[in-house]
C-alpha cells in the first residue's frame, strides 16, 4: 500500500525521519518551512509549507488611498523595497494615463540599481553563510551599509524606502548625492573582485555549488522561474531588456546568463554567479544614468485625489528575484478595488520540491539559498 | 613529578602518610592546577582572541569592552552561563544529558596529562605518551554522540552521527601522520620525541624528509576535522543543522562543549608542536635552569600558539565541505596519503640511518619559500583590500 511501510518479514527495516526545517532555522531566511523526509542524510522529499509571513498586503490595498499604498509596498519585500514601489506606482500611472516626468525615471532607475546591488550582496552574502563562509557575509553587508547610508541620503529611509511616488519619485536626487555615488561605484567595483577572490573562486565553495540542483531549460520554464534563477538556466530573458520600461531602453548592459562555468549548466553556482555577474552590470547602468541625469522636476503633477478611471492593468518590472508585477483593477473610487502582487520567490518555492529528491541536508540549504527565496516576499 | 614527590618524601616531608596518599594527592593537586591555572584561562583566552581575530578579518571590532581590548571576555561570558538555568528538555534522556559535556570535556582535559609544557614541566612522561593523546581525545566522540542521542532531537542526532563517523574516520589519517614521527624518534614518550629533535628548524622532524613535511600537513588537516573546525565543522553546522548536536544545550553545560573545542584547539598546536617542529628546543644560550624553563615554555606555547591562530584564520576564510566530500577526502585522499608518507619515511630511515643533515636544509629552505610566497599572496590581498569609505549621513 505504503511504499515506506516496513517490511517487517525481513526483520530488519528502516524508516524514513521526518524533520521539520524551520520555521524558527538559521538558513530558512525568514520563516520558511520545509517539511523534510530524509534517509540518513539523503533527502528524499522536501514539502514547502509557506503562509508564516501572511501580513495581507494584498487586502489592506483595498482599504488605502493609492498614494497611501505606496508605503505598504515596501514591505512585500524588505530588500528590494524601491521595486514594490516603482511597479504599483506604474500600474498606478497606466491606469491614470500620467507621464512621468524625465528626471523622475532617472531617480527611479538609479533608486533601483543601488536596491538591486543591495539586495544581491544580501543574497550572495546569505548564500556564502549557508555554505559555510562567515567572513564574505560580513563584507557584503559592510557594502550594503554604504548603500543604506547612500539611500538616507537619496530618501530618508533605510530599508522601506517609500521614495517613488505615482508621477515620479518623492525627492530628487541631489549633485552632492551623484558624486557620493559615482565615489562608491569606484569603490565597490573592485570589491566584487575581491569577493570573488574570497568566495566564487574557492575550490570548497565550487565542489558545494558545482552540479547540484540542476534545474533544466524545459523545468525552468514550466515551473515559472523568473529573474537570475531563470537567466542561471541560461535563458536570456530580462524584463528590462525583453519589455523595456523606464529608460531602460536607452542604456547599454549587458544580461548575464549561466553558462555551466564550473560545473552543469543550471546549477546553484550558476544562479550564483548571475547575481555575481549582476552586481557589476548594474554599476555599469549606474554610472550611464548618473551621466545622464537630466534637469527638470523629479515628480509631476498629480492630483492629491488620485482617481484614476475605471478598469485594471498589469506592471511587472525586473526585481532582484525576478519579474515582479502588481495586478490593479479600479472603480474610479479613491481606493484601489484589487491589488494583486505577483513576485518571483513564491513561484520558486515550487521547484524545490521537485529538485530535492536525492540531495543531500547541506545541499538543501544550498539550493534555498541559490533560489534566494525570501520570506516576506513568499507570503506578503 | 613523581621524582620529585619521591624525593620529598625521602626528606620526611609527608612523615606518617601512606604514600599511595601523597602520591594521589598530588595528583589532584596536579590537576587542579592544569585545569585552573592553564586549562581554563588558555580556553577562555581563546574564545576572546579567535572572536577579536574574526572580527578583525571581516572588519568588525569584536568583543573590546570587559578589561583591556576585551580580553576579560570569557569570565563574563563564563559567570552569565554559569548563573543561567541549566535546562534538561522533558523529552530528554536525562542522564545522559547531563553527563555528556563532562566526557567531551575530560576527553580534552585528559590530554594535557602528557602535554609538555617545557623539559621539566610535565605532568607525567607516560612512555606511550602520544598514544595516550589518541586515545583519550577518542572520549570525545562519545560525548558528542551521547549528547547527539540523548539530546532526543533530530538535529542534535544528525550533528552527532556526522561527528562520530567524521572523528572515527580522520583518526586513522592523523594516526599514520602520527606513526611516521613515532618511526623516526624510536619512542611514543612525548619527552622523548622532543628530545629526538633539536633546537634548529633543520633538526625538526619536520624538515627530516619530504614525507614528513607532507604528513605534517595531512595530521593538522586530519587534526582539524577531528576538533570539529571550519571546513569540517559538519557536526554543529549552524547553517544546517541549527547548531548540531548542541542544540539543545544550555547555560554551563552549552559551554563546556565549547570549552573543550577552544582548548582541543592549543592540544592540536601543542601535539603538532612536539612531533615536527621540535618542541621546546631552545639554543643553548643560557644554564640557569629557571631561565631555561621559561624560554622552553614561552617558545612551546608560541609555537603551539601559532597553530591556534591558522586554525582561526582557516576557519575565517573557508566554507564548510558536505558530509559526503568529508568522507571521501578522508578515504580515497587522506589515508593512502598518509600510508604513503609512513612508507616512505620507513625507506628514507633505510637510506639515511642517521638523517641527511644537507637534505634537510633544504627542506627548511623550500619550506621558508613556501611561507614567503604565501605572505606574497596575502600582501596582494592587502594591497587589492579597498579603504573604507565612510559616508556620513547630510542630515
Amino acid at each position: 500500500m505504503n511504499e515506506t511501510a516496513p517490511v517487517e518479514s525481513q526483520g530488519f527495516y528502516t524508516e524514513d525521519m521526518t524533520i521539520s526545517v524551520g520555521p524558527q532555522h538559521p538558513s530558512t531566511h525568514g520563516v520558511l518551512r520545509f517539511v523534510v523526509k530524509t534517509d540518513g542524510e539523503v533527502i528524499s522529499e522536501a514539502i514547502p509549507d509557506v503562509g508564516y509571513l501572511h501580513r495581507s498586503i494584498e487586502k489592506i490595498g483595498e482599504k488605502v488611498t493609492w498614494h497611501g499604498y505606496v508605503p505598504y509596498t515596501d514591505r512585500a519585500d524588505y530588500l528590494a523595497a524601491m521595486f514594490a514601489n516603482q511597479v504599483f506606482c506604474m500600474a498606478a500611472e497606466k491606469l491614470a494615463g500620467t507621464e512621468v516626468t524625465r528626471r523622475g525615471e532617472f531617480c527611479r532607475a538609479i533608486a533601483c540599481e543601488l536596491n538591486r546591488i543591495a539586495s544581491h550582496l544580501i543574497s550572495v552574502g546569505t548564500f556564502g553563510q549557508d555554505i559555510g563562509a562567515m567572513t564574505p557575509f560580513v563584507h557584503a553587508l559592510r557594502e550594503r551599509e554604504t548603500i543604506n547610508n547612500l539611500m538616507e541620503e537619496i530618501c530618508g529611509a533605510r530599508l522601506t524606502y517609500n521614495y517613488i511616488r505615482i508621477g515620479g519619485v518623492g525627492y530628487d536626487i541631489l549633485p552632492e548625492t551623484c558624486t557620493r555615488i559615482s565615489e562608491f561605484l569606484d569603490h565597490f567595483e573592485p570589491i566584487v573582485d575581491e569577493f570573488n577572490r574570497l568566495l566564487s573562486n574557492n575550490k570548497i565553495f565550487i565542489e558545494r555549488l558545482a552540479g547540484v540542483a540542476v534545474v533544466s531549460k524545459e523545468d525552468a520554464l514550466s515551473y515559472n522561474l523568473v529573474g537570475p534563477n531563470l537567466r542561471g538556466c541560461g535563458i536570456k530573458w530580462d524584463i528590462r531588456r525583453d519589455i523595456p520600461y523606464s529608460v531602460y531602453p536607452e542604456l547599454e548592459f549587458e544580461v548575464p546568463v549561466g553558462t555551466g562555468r564550473v560545473g552543469t549548466l543550471g546549477d546553484s553556482y550558476d544562479r550564483y554567479w548571475v547575481r555575481i555577474c549582476e552586481l557589476q552590470e548594474s554599476c555599469k547602468i549606474l554610472r550611464q544614468c548618473l551621466k545622464m541625469l537630466p534637469k527638470g522636476p523629479a515628480i509631476a503633477k498629480v492630483a492629491r485625489k488620485f482617481k484614476p478611471p475605471v478598469g485594471e492593468c498589469y506592471a511587472r518590472v525586473e526585481a532582484p528575484r525576478g519579474d515582479m508585477g502588481f495586478y490593479v483593477v479600479s472603480d474610479g473610487s479613491e481606493y484601489p478595488y484589487r491589488v494583486r502582487i505577483r513576485t518571483g520567490s513564491f513561484t520558486a518555492m515550487s521547484i524545490i520540491d521537485k529538485l530535492s529528491k536525492g540531495i543531500m541536508v547541506a545541499d538543501l540549504i544550498a539550493l534555498i539559498g541559490s533560489l534566494d527565496v525570501d520570506a516576506p516576499e513568499i507570503d506578503r | 613529578m613523581q621524582a620529585y614527590i619521591d624525593q620529598l618524601i625521602q626528606n620526611g616531608y609527608f612523615a606518617g602518610v601512606p604514600k599511595e596518599v601523597v602520591y594521589a594527592a598530588a595528583m589532584v593537586l596536579a590537576a587542579f592546577i592544569v585545569l585552573s591555572v592553564f586549562v581554563a584561562p588558555l580556553a577562555g583566552v581563546t574564545s576572546w582572541l579567535e572572536r577579536r581575530v574574526w572580527a578583525r578579518m571581516q572588519s568588525r571590532v569584536g568583543p573590546n569592552r570587559v578589561g583591556p581590548q576585551g580580553i576579560l571576555q570569557w569570565l563574563a561570558d563564563g559567570i552569565k552561563n554559569l548563573l543561567k538555568e541549566d535546562l534538561i528538555p522533558s523529552a530528554a534522556d536525562a542522564k545522559l544529558f547531563s553527563l555528556a559535556p563532562y566526557v567531551v570535556f575530560m576527553g580534552f582535559l585528559c590530554t594535557f596529562v602528557v602535554i609538555p609544557f617545557g623539559s621539566s614541566l610535565i605532568v607525567a612522561d607516560l612512555n606511550i605518551g602520544i598514544l595516550y593523546i589518541l586515545a583519550v581525545t577518542s572520549l570525545v566522540v562519545v560525548g558528542i554522540l551521547m549528547a547527539g542521542w540523548s539530546s532526543n532531537n533530530k538535529w542534535s542526532l544528525l550533528g552527532g552521527m556526522r561527528s562520530a563517523a567524521q572523528i572515527v574516520s580522520y583518526e586513522i589519517p592523523a594516526g599514520l601522520s602520527i606513526l611516521t614521527i613515532v618511526f623516526l624518534a624510536g619512542t611514543m614518550s612525548m619527552q622523548g620525541i622532543i628530545k629526538s629533535q633539536g633546537w634548529a628548524p633543520w633538526d625538526w622532524f619536520l624538515f627530516n624528509n619530504p614525507f614528513t613535511f607532507a604528513a605534517f600537513f595531512l595530521y593538522f588537516t586530519a587534526a582539524l576535522a577531528e576538533g570539529n573546525r571550519t571546513p569540517f565543522d559538519i557536526p554543529e553546522a549552524e547553517s544546517e543543522l541549527v547548531a548540531g548536536y548542541v542544540t539543545e544545550y544550555s547555560g554551563m553545560r552549552f559551554l563546556f562543549f565549547f570549552f573543550a573545542e577552544w582548548g582541543n584547539l592549543y592540544v592540536i598546536g601543542a601535539v603538532a608542536t612536539t612531533l615536527f617542529l621540535g618542541g621546546w628546543q631552545v639554543p643553548p644560550i643560557t644554564s640557569d635552569p629557571i631561565l631555561l624553563g621559561v624560554l622552553e615554555f614561552v617558545v612551546f606555547f608560541l609555537k603551539a600558539y601559532l597553530w591556534v591562530f591558522i586554525a582561526m584564520w582557516v576557519r575565517a576564510t573557508l566554507p564548510r565541505v558536505r558530509v559526503d566530500q568529508l568522507m571521501a577526502l578522508c578515504w580515497k585522499y587522506m589515508v593512502p596519503l598518509s600510508f604513503l608518507c609512513l612508507l616512505g619515511t620507513v625507506c628514507w630511515m633505510l637510506v639515511f640511518p642517521k638523517g641527511n643533515q644537507i637534505f634537510s636544509v633544504a627542506m627548511f629552505v623550500l619550506g621558508l619559500l613556501i611561507v614567503a610566497y604565501f605572505f606574497k599572496r596575502v600582501l596582494f590581498q592587502i594591497r587589492h583590500a579597498r579603504p573604507e569609505l565612510y559616508f556620513k549621513p547630510h542630515i
